[in-house]
């Protein structure tokens, strides 16, 4: 069983250009190929008859780098809970019109069709995203004990792979899905106490400049997240930036 | 992570070398070619902040939406209190509206404690509006290009309407001032210095009170998403069975308030309150 499909894809040649939405027919999709090999299939068509190929950013196509990025049909990372690499074309009916933009935020500027920069999540990472210790051969283990709720808890935020879905998805453009995601994994453990308030305020005063907005805990993100991350985090986030003015920051 | 270039110069070696826990900065060596034959190397791109305030961030500007809201939900369930005094009769509701202005007396003069109690939220509407029109200017300008299809997964109605929400509580608040305390406006041309017979007179027209009944809408919906906002913005839901109480709350809540002022104007409907 093959599936045909009408694609409308964002079409923009560079950064300073304007784009269009431009609509392609797809025939003989098979349900299990993904959602990116679909995409190569597409891009194979458009080269053979010469037309320069749809550019969209993916590097692992498992899952984990973050880099496939896509809004599909209003949905980042389009209807699953997962990567847009990790989606597959069985979650789509027969004759359906897919749309697929890119990441819709100023500070995720288009590089080109559906690739966006977003080197704004680097310089939120620069700004605290890291914890300062002397390196060289490995500590003992065991030295630093973290209670196991710590740890666990540590562990599941740090499964952001900082793709930008939550940005994606947020109506306001915040980051601080992503923001709470390092604030908590870092805040969990004992290595990231002694930076814990500069983080949190140089990270968020990063984010503001970099021009994301505010949240206003709608939950948009959490739900488009491929890796879960909870909006406790963004509770974290806050309670965090609350301490640190306390601490007078 | 398109653009990403390590050795720009705003990343000064004495930061980096200790950065840990960034690991997907490493970017594939081929994805950086990519981008610099699409963009060119960004080398005077955007900037890290230096001498970062706390006090200056969008979640500050939060803050201040959350304790100013706090505010106002103390506000309106002492006002809804004494709004259902109303089934007491004539005179309780106006005894209670003049208990009021006698709070503190003779520690304060008439009226004293009103007045504070005003000025109070006065000072908290101001930094309540000015803290939403900063925030929602922020939010136009962090996608200036709309998606063609979005949809609004995982989002309640009430989250998406808090904006003119707000904005249709702030119009009939101006409303309701001028018709029950500034002006004392009377629809049926009434005695205004009743209270209670200028709320009966009031409710009677049936359009001013579906006027009413649509700002109850709009303030139950405003509060079932600003009581769970606030407990998220002031940091108390950091557990999924916190984040759940949370919202439970601010639903029962909303209702609460949100049915207890339409019973009154509901009760003039059906003649239960009357003059």
């Amino acid at each position: 069983m093959s599936m045909n499909l009408t694609l409308k894809i964002w079409r923009q040649p560079d950064a300073s250009s304007a784009g269009a939405m431009h609509t392609y027919q797809l025939a003989d999709v098979s349900p299990d190929m993904s959602f990116l090999e679909m995409l190569d299939v597409l891009n194979e068509q458009l080269n053979d008859k010469g037309e320069d190929p749809i550019a969209f950013d993916h590097d692992c196509r498992e899952g984990i780098c973050g880099s496939c990025g896509l809004m599909i049909n209003g949905d980042a990372h389009g209807p699953e809970v997962t990567t847009t690499c990790q989606l597959h074309m069985r979650s789509f009916k027969d004759g359906e019109t897919i749309t697929i933009e890119p990441w819709r935020a100023d500070a995720f500027p288009v590089v080109k069709d559906l690739i966006v920069d977003r080197s704004a999540f680097d310089r939120i990472v620069q700004q605290g995203g890291y914890i300062s210790v002397n390196t060289g051969s490995a500590p003992e283990a065991h030295s630093v004990p973290v209670p196991r709720d710590d740890a666990l808890r540590a562990f599941n935020v740090a499964t952001c792979i900082g793709c930008g879905a939550c940005v994606a998805a947020c109506p306001n453009g915040s980051a601080s899905l992503f923001m709470g995601a390092k604030i908590t994994h870092l805040g969990e453990l004992p290595q990231g106490q002694p930076e814990r308030d500069s983080r949190v305020v140089n990270m968020v005063a990063q984010h503001d400049h970099e021009g994301f907005g505010g949240c206003t805990n709608i939950g948009a993100c959490t739900a488009a997240c491929p890796k879960e991350i909870p909006l406790d985090v963004i509770s974290q986030l806050n309670k965090d930036l609350r301490t640190a003015i306390r601490h007078g920051h | 992570m398109a653009c990403v270039t390590p050795e720009r110069e705003d990343n000064a070696p004495s930061e980096t070398s200790h950065q840990l826990g960034a690991s997907w900065l490493c970017v594939p060596r081929y994805r950086l070619h990519v981008a610099t034959q699409l963009n060119g190397p960004r080398l005077s791109g955007p900037t890290l902040v230096k001498g970062a305030r706390a006090s200056r961030t969008t979640i500050a500007l939060k803050l201040g939406m959350a304790l100013s809201g706090m505010v106002f939900l103390g506000f309106v369930l002492a006002h809804m209190y004494g709004n259902l005094k109303a089934f007491a009769g004539h005179d309780a509701f106006n005894e209670y509206a003049e208990h009021l202005r006698e709070i503190g007396e003779p520690m304060l003069p008439h009226g004293g404690l009103l007045w504070i109690l005003r000025v109070g939220l006065i000072a908290s509407l101001v930094v309540h509006v000015y803290c939403a029109v900063v925030l929602w200017r922020r939010a136009a300008k962090a996608r200036t290009t709309k998606y063609v299809v979005k949809k609004d997964t995982g989002a309640t109605r009430a989250s998406l309407m808090m904006r003119w929400g707000g904005v249709t509580i702030l119009v009939f608040l101006v409303w309701h001032l001028l018709n029950f305390t500034i002006v004392k406006v009377n629809p049926q041309g009434g005695e205004t210095n009743d209270p209670y017979n200028l709320m009966v007179d009031t409710f009677d027209v049936w359009w001013l009170t579906v006027i009413y009944l649509v700002a109850m809408l709009a303030l139950g919906a405003h509060l079932h998403h600003g009581i769970w906002s606030a407990a998220q913005t002031l940091g108390w839901t950091g557990t999924a069975a916190k984040r759940q109480r949370a919202k439970v709350t601010g639903f029962v809540i909303a209702l609460i308030v949100s049915v207890g002022f339409s019973l009154v104007p509901l009760g003039v409907l059906a003649g239960i309150i009357t003059k």
